[in-house]
């Protein structure tokens, strides 16, 4: 294939996969990881190829059934969001330890500046943590070629590979020249199937064997063909230059960076290359997006006297994803001239749409909850979550996938009442059902409002995994059917809604409120769609 | 060549599709681009941006940096103010007058069009009132692209086929009506400098 293509980082991990030989992508959607998968769902490669690309109920359900596709010997991605692998990441370390069969490459994008995230939490300690190799690209092109080299890297040393993506290369396009095709895996199975087998007694040996694979990583990373050493004549300071902070480096010094430059975009950290620049130079500026990863650990690697600067010494922002402009301030290169920020600009939020049925459902909730005194309302994530700014203010909590039920439960077992969830669709699927079960168990007096809108709405409008099913799945955890309520959130059902909540918050025991409503972005698109094939047939 | 561009604008106003067709332009120049988005929450009725760069040479950074910008091309006049930081002295700002006021506390709109109208190099119009009076309502987003032609140094043909190539699928008649849409935003950013040169 000569074609140059244009493609987000995000698509290049995937036509990437693709090529190399992929056989399923398993996902939840997540910002800024969903178009990778949403790509495999469009390809007609995909198609042809029979890869699977339905999405999963959550990452861990994904991370799993990735590790099923190894096992038999064939590749799996398996992609998410940074939080994801929070959920994910039982499997995820125990996955290092059974190894693997099949190239398994798990992707992860991290969030600085946490533009669409509760956190902006560093994948790279995942990585470190599970013992594995990590890879982060710093163009879209080598997002392409790096995910190849991922299931191939995977295969030789039989550990799933970390691939590390953030928001910008997620979510930036630039040209991308495919390579080459590669055909599937056959069906194998593990040559030694005992390792699969995690009891006390094959762990231990596993880990021993993990263990010791990680001076063979660590020369790899030496050796990777996308880490490199960079000679430059002024040994004042040495920069490493991680993943995609290589970009904003170089963007200062398009003739050639003046100081040693070490490109940095595999690890385990490739310690032999950066103690040779440590003894050469007088200061290492460490250029990373995230977290303080490679600064820490090279505080506690290099034997030389070499003053190490970068986010933990001040000389970059704590907090915070990295830019043109706070990576020139810690080179020394003065900003360029910028005008002042007009005083005739506001914050613009971002807010439910109009004609959402999040907000009929916040609507009628605030006015009966705020009929008792000591309520609280435990949101969850999602569009709803926006509930918690005006003019709703309607939550007093949003923490991770499903908390909803369980904080509601914890409050309620505490002596709160009325104690309320409010969870979407998909984010019940996702973490709230075995919450709902607790909830069951101990009777506890929680009134949870699942608003149904039929999609995974914030990421886009992916499949929500209940569809059509939330009420049976309520009844068979045991949720009293009296108490399983279904309403149609729109204004002119206001008193039936408010009658609804009421009664349930009455009611001593789990009650669970279904307002349904399909996503008005999803319906828009639905009806377009129907017009469009209509007109086509014409 | 090197033309560093801010789109803003409000979610679902259509900046990414300018995006795609100066992208769709540029890779046919055998140019060089990167092209920052913004997804996810944001999205939702809130302030969105996208940075494209497009240069002869490799581009290294995604995002522009403060004082960088060429052009500023925005969808919504206060949302055109946003980003006055990242404008180069000799930079132009091309925006849509017309508000979208979805914030209880958005400014007196006359003191954000003054705000522009200070600026040295700016191409104000009201891109929503010239396509329903060119008869292209949905191709506001159009309208505005073809207002910034005659200074985004890429020549207008090469537009016209992204365009052309951009909406393909959908029909001979939605490629026509988009390319109407440029030409009446071309031509009323033409009148706009010739004004303004008179005054």
């Amino acid at each position: 294939m000569e074609e140059k293509l244009l493609l987000l980082g995000d698509e290049a991990v995937a036509l990437g996969a693709l090529h190399a030989g992929l056989t399923g992508v398993y996902a939840y959607p997540g910002t800024p990881s969903t178009e990778i998968t949403e790509y495999i769902q469009a390809s007609e490669l995909a198609k042809q190829r029979g890869v699977h690309c339905r999405w999963c109920t959550n990452e861990k359900t994904a991370m799993e059934a990735a590790l099923g596709v190894s096992y038999v010997g064939k590749r799996a991605l398996v992609c998410m969001k940074h939080v994801g692998l929070n959920v994910a990441a039982d499997a995820f370390v125990n996955s290092a330890m059974t190894g693997t069969n099949g190239g398994l490459v798990v992707l992860v994008a991290d969030d600085p500046s946490m533009h669409s995230s509760q956190n902006e939490q560093d994948s790279r300690f995942y990585g470190k943590f599970a013992f594995v190799p990590i890879m982060e690209p710093s163009t879209q092109q080598e997002a392409y070629d790096m995910v190849v080299s991922a299931f191939n890297l995977s295969e030789q040393v039989g550990l799933p590979v970390l691939m590390r993506l953030t928001t910008r290369m997620a979510h930036s396009r630039a040209v991308v020249t495919p390579g080459p095709v590669r055909e599937q895996n056959p069906m194998s199975f593990p040559t030694q199937p005992a390792d699969w087998v995690l009891l006390p007694v094959n762990a231990r040996r596993r880990y021993t064997t993990l263990l010791g694979q990680q001076e063979e990583l660590e020369q790899l990373s030496e050796t990777s063909p996308f880490n490199g050493f960079h000679e430059g004549p002024n040994k004042r300071r040495g920069v490493v230059a991680c993943g995609i902070a290589y970009n904003y480096l170089m963007e200062n010094y398009p003739e050639g960076c003046d100081f040693p430059v070490y490109k940095l975009s595999q690890y385990p950290l490739p310690k032999q290359s950066l103690c040779r620049m440590a003894a050469e130079c007088e200061e290492i500026l460490v250029l990373e997006d995230g977290q303080p990863f490679v600064e820490e650990q090279l505080r506690g690697v290099l034997p030389t006297p070499c003053r190490i600067t970068g986010r933990l010494s001040g000389a970059l922002p704590r907090t915070g994803e990295l830019t043109p402009d706070n990576v020139k301030q810690a080179l020394g290169v003065p900003n360029n001239k910028a005008m002042a920020a007009s005083e005739h600009v506001v914050p613009r939020p971002p807010a439910l749409c109009q004609g959402c049925g999040h907000r009929d459902m916040y609507d009628a909730l605030n006015r009966v909850v705020r009929e008792y005194d000591n309520y609280k309302v435990f949101g969850d994530i999602g569009c709803y979550t926006l509930g918690a700014l005006p003019p709703f203010r309607a939550i007093h909590a949003c923490v991770d996938m499903g908390a909803s039920i369980t904080m509601a439960k914890g409050a309620a077992d505490a002596g709160l009442w009325p104690a309320v969830a409010v969870i979407g669709d998909s984010t019940f699927t996702h973490s709230g059902i075995t919450g709902l079960l607790d909830a069951v168990n101990s009777n506890a007096n929680i009134t949870v409002v699942i608003s149904d809108n039929l999609t995974t709405a914030m990421t886009g409008g992916q499949d929500s995994a209940g569809t059509g099913r939330l009420e049976s799945i309520c009844l068979g955890i045991g949720v009293d059917p009296a108490h399983v309520r279904v309403v149609v959130p729109l204004p002119a059902h206001m008193e039936e809604i408010m009658q609804t909540i009421r009664e349930e918050i009455e009611y001593k025991g789990v009650s669970v409120i279904i307002p349904r409503r399909e996503c008005i972005q999803t319906l828009k698109r639905h009806a377009k769609e129907a017009r469009n094939k209509k007109s086509n047939e014409a | 060549m090197k033309l560093d561009i801010i789109l803003s604008g409000v979610g679902g106003q259509g900046i990414l599709s300018i995006a795609a067709i100066i992208g769709e332009a540029a890779l046919k120049e055998g140019l060089y681009i990167k092209q920052a988005e913004v997804h996810g929450m944001s999205q939702r009725g809130g302030d969105v941006q996208s940075n494209l760069r497009i240069a002869s040479q490799p581009i290294s950074s995604d995002l522009i940096a403060l004082g960088g910008a060429d052009v500023i091309l925005s969808m919504e006049p206060m949302e055109a103010l946003r980003y006055l930081p990242y404008l180069s002295e000799n930079g132009w700002v091309v925006t849509n007058t017309a508000p979208f006021i979805n914030i209880p506390n958005y400014p007196e709109v006359e003191t954000v069009w003054n705000d522009l109208r200070s600026l040295p190099h700016v191409i104000m119009l009201d891109a929503e009132r010239l396509a329903k009076e060119h008869n292209v309502p949905r191709a506001v987003n159009m309208v505005l692209l073809g207002a910034a032609s005659p200074i985004l140094g890429i020549d207008f043909d090469k537009i016209e086929q992204g365009v052309r190539r951009l909406f393909a699928r959908k029909g001979d008649a939605v490629v026509d009506m988009n390319l109407r849409a440029l030409a009446c935003g071309r031509e009323a950013a033409h009148q706009f400098m010739a004004e303004r040169r008179d005054k």
